[in-house]
């Protein structure tokens, strides 16, 4: 049992399990609702013009690869920061914040996870709403942390289950670390009402909590950047001190390049140059510095006039066709004659629609439709276009009358 | 009061202190031998011409596009890596038991590796379990090690600064005397920071002993070409361990060789005993990877991957590696007779000795303060100076301030 050779095999990811399922299936009209990334109306992946105009750009500059410093590109993180709080926010001007270029979303959660891991005074507990991400748990978990949840999602009404929230959060040990989705909450697509979220920082303050938001979807929830960012904003307002993850995977379709950031809150400038030298000892045993050329891209639309018009209208342009379909998928349903209240489909907002199926209906879905999503009955209504949405709909009438 | 009211601040990373520090200074004359990257005689960093060919090739291919690359990283890339290690021929991989984790930069392929030997390796969460990295060593390993898990990290003799050379009968008997199963870090090629390998004949020493001792190999590869100029001459030891039939890990990176420094492409190649056991120790390596960075960034890696996989290419590239690795090894020529020349005390072989991007200078911390301060020529305070920091056109000036620092101050 000494060598590397004992050890078992990890169990298979289940996002990716309905990936594999779905490209063995030869059903001609097979659908992946499983795939957590945009695509067009054709189902084809989406480059966005604006990254093709920086990456030209980018190019004729012929530029080294110098290391970056380990906190990455400062013209990112600036913009980063700029792009979540809003470029006149009091916290940037004071300087009292710290925002660290990161691995995407994933590698930012990380590094927040791990700086609460070995500096949070308080408790060792994260609370995470029910459900979260999927990976959330093994990244906190992974750094050490201790997993809770509060109630988010009340399946009676594929809706916010508010009054649940609240009171779970109102018994919340102070101290202890709440995660929050900004926008767009992941799996369900159920985000609370700006006045729902004013209660919420409220208690959230009461309890003495430490808030964590992750901020995935910024611009790819309603179409508005400024408006996707309420929450944030409105909880540094308040007075939170936030801890802050964003992805620049979705909003901007940079996948695969990696660009995020990790952003404390401080008091003073004084203590966010205290945590800035802290991140940086944690970050660079793990990867020493972080990857040049998706955050080159990301700056470069941001601080270019021109190509930061052209983001807003792409990012509004995708999240607009997601709505569309989350319309016509309802009308579908009408259609086909479906008996059952489908407005949570178009209540729910960003990328993953929580339909309400139940596991048998999925299963049957799946075997007799070859349409493919996950047991929880998530979908990704990336996979939807205006060529498969009845068929969609004629698919979730089938399994649901 | 703030929850982060007790933060402390952290020092700063000393070679990126020294190049702060460097920047900062105004001196017409001053020179920067620490950060370990390479500058061309003009003293400017050099993004390898068929890099610059790779780059357009691939903003120009309208196919290509921004999605997520497997957790593992990006398969044509995790083989063409791994086969450049192991060499073309490789019985390993031949037999279907080598695999790579697409990692960020070397950094990252140490990490990978360094959480998943502390999960699986030698029981279950064995965070006791002695890791042994070289003394002196890439700063960056005690780090990495410790913040994967593992309590007891211990150096392994290696400098002799008396003979300025291998400390052999010290590394043996710490092999010798190490617990079983223990974990020790070894430099491929080209050691960072003394410049100092083992010969072949005392690699085979060293296999012998680790593998009677069931010592774990743990190479780290950061310099594969950059060394001697020659792939395989620069990857004979891992070949050789792997021909001794060892498991092991490798930790690789194309930031010096491919000058690819901030894309951060790396490669954790793993050879297994079989088939099955590499499988099951792949699927374990996705989960620390979903739970670190998700997956990998994919430009630097088609970059690599496309040279490595297109004969053409390769061969420019293995040119263009050449011609870094030869700039360097004629600085240490030049160091060296400028030096003798000066009539500079001590003895200045081990300059010419020592191969790769360091050399251990000899200097003590005295003489460092005394090239920064009075020479503003910047270095590491153990001696340590980048090769590739040398020009045609600084290099008398470095050997005059290395003269005066050894004569002047004690």
């Amino acid at each position: 049992m000494r060598g590397l050779s004992w050890m078992q095999m990890g169990p298979p990811d289940p996002i990716l399990g309905v990936t594999e399922a779905f490209k063995r299936d030869t059903n001609p009209k097979k659908m992946n609702l499983g795939v957590g990334a945009y695509r067009d109306d054709k189902g084809k992946p989406f480059v966005l013009s604006c990254v093709r105009k920086a990456e030209a750009l980018i190019a004729a500059k012929q530029l080294d690869k110098e290391y970056l410093p380990i906190g990455g590109l400062g013209d990112f993180t600036k913009a980063c920061a700029q792009l979540a709080l809003g470029a006149n926010n009091e916290v940037l001007s004071s300087g009292r914040n710290i925002t660290v270029q990161t691995i995407s979303g994933t590698g930012s959660l990380r590094i927040g996870a791990n700086f609460l891991s070995r500096f949070h005074g308080g408790s060792r507990d994260v609370y995470l709403p029910k459900p979260s991400w999927g990976n959330h748990t093994p990244i906190f978990r992974d750094a050490g942390m201790q997993l809770k949840a509060y109630r988010y999602y009340d399946p009676s009404t594929c809706g916010f289950d508010f009054r649940g929230a609240l009171e779970d959060i109102s018994k919340i040990p102070e101290q202890s670390v709440i995660l929050l989705h900004a926008c767009a909450h992941n799996p369900t697509g159920v985000d609370p009402k700006q006045e729902q979220w004013k209660e919420i920082s409220d208690i959230v303050k009461k309890r003495n909590l430490l808030v964590f938001f992750d901020m995935a979807y910024q611009g790819f929830a309603s179409g508005d950047i400024d408006r996707d960012a309420w929450a944030v904003r409105y909880f540094i307002e308040q007075g939170h001190n936030i801890l802050l993850s964003q992805s620049f995977a979705k909003n901007m379709g940079l996948y695969g390049e990696r660009v995020g950031g990790f952003t404390v809150v401080c008091k003073d400038i004084e203590e966010s140059k205290r945590v800035e030298s802290q991140l940086k000892i944690l970050i660079r045993p793990i990867y020493s510095n972080p990857p040049m050329n998706g955050a080159r891209i990301a700056t470069t639309i941001l601080n270019t006039p021109e190509l930061r018009l052209l983001w807003l209208e792409e990012v509004h342009g995708m999240a607009n066709r997601i709505i569309k379909m989350r319309e016509q998928l309802v009308a579908g349903l009408k259609k086909s004659g479906s008996s059952h209240n489908w407005q949570h489909v178009i209540d729910q907002i960003g990328m993953f629609c929580f339909t309400g199926l139940k596991p048998e209906q999925v299963e049957r879905l799946t075997k007799e439709f070859s349409v493919y999503m996950t047991k929880d009955g998530r979908i990704s209504m990336a996979g939807i276009s205006s060529g498969n949405v009845g068929y969609l709909a004629e698919g979730i009438h089938a399994v649901t009358k | 009061m703030s929850l982060f009211a007790d933060v402390p601040q952290a020092p700063p990373v000393a070679v990126f202190k020294l190049t702060a520090d460097f920047r900062e200074d105004s001196h017409p004359q001053k020179v920067n031998l620490g950060v370990g990257a390479y500058r061309t005689d003009d003293c400017l960093p050099w993004v390898l011409p068929v890099v610059k060919k790779v780059e357009r090739l691939i903003v120009e291919d309208n196919s290509l596009n921004h999605e997520y690359l497997p957790i593992l990283g990006l398969p044509e890339f995790r083989s063409a890596a791994s086969k450049v290690a192991l060499g073309d021929d490789s019985p390993a991989i031949k037999d279907n038991r080598v695999g790579g984790v697409q990692a960020l930069g070397g950094t990252g392929a140490l990490r990978i590796g360094a959480e998943f030997l502390r999960r699986w390796y030698n029981g279950v969460n064995n965070t006791s379990t002695p890791i042994y990295v070289s003394a002196p060593t890439w700063e960056n390993h005690n780090g990495v090690f410790a913040d994967a898990g593992f309590k007891d990290i211990r150096p392994y003799h290696y400098w002799d600064a008396a003979k300025r050379g291998l400390d052999l009968t010290g590394l043996l008997d710490d092999l010798e005397k190490a617990p079983e199963h223990s974990v020790f870090v070894l430099h491929a090629c080209a050691h960072n920071p003394t410049g100092t390998d083992p010969t072949q004949e005392e690699w085979k020493k060293i296999a012998e002993i680790m593998k009677r001792r069931k010592l774990f190999v743990f190479f780290d590869s950061a310099y594969q070409g950059f060394a001697s100029g020659n792939l395989d001459k620069d990857a004979w030891a891992i070949r050789y361990f792997v021909s001794e039939e060892f498991e092991l890990f490798v930790a690789q990176s194309f930031s010096k060789n491919f000058g690819l420094y901030n894309e951060r492409v790396g490669n954790l190649t793993v050879v297994a005993k079989d088939n099955e056991n590499l499988t099951r120790i792949l699927s374990q390596m996705e989960k620390i990877v979903r739970t670190t960075w998700s997956n990998p960034p994919s430009q630097g890696a088609r970059v690599v991957s496309k040279t490595l996989n297109c004969p053409e290419l390769f061969a420019e590239w293995k040119g263009n590696v050449k011609t870094m690795a030869d700039r360097v090894l004629f600085m240490r020529d030049e160091l060296k007779s400028k030096l003798q020349a000066l009539g500079t005390p001590g003895t200045w072989d081990h300059i010419t000795q020592q191969i790769g991007m360091f050399s251990f200078t000899g200097l003590n911390p005295k003489q460092v303060e005394f090239m920064i301060k009075e020479k503003h020529v910047y270095l590491m305070a153990s001696g340590r100076i980048n090769m590739c920091g040398l020009t045609t056109k600084n290099i008398d000036y470095i050997a005059q301030a290395i003269h005066e620092a050894v004569t002047k101050v004690q």
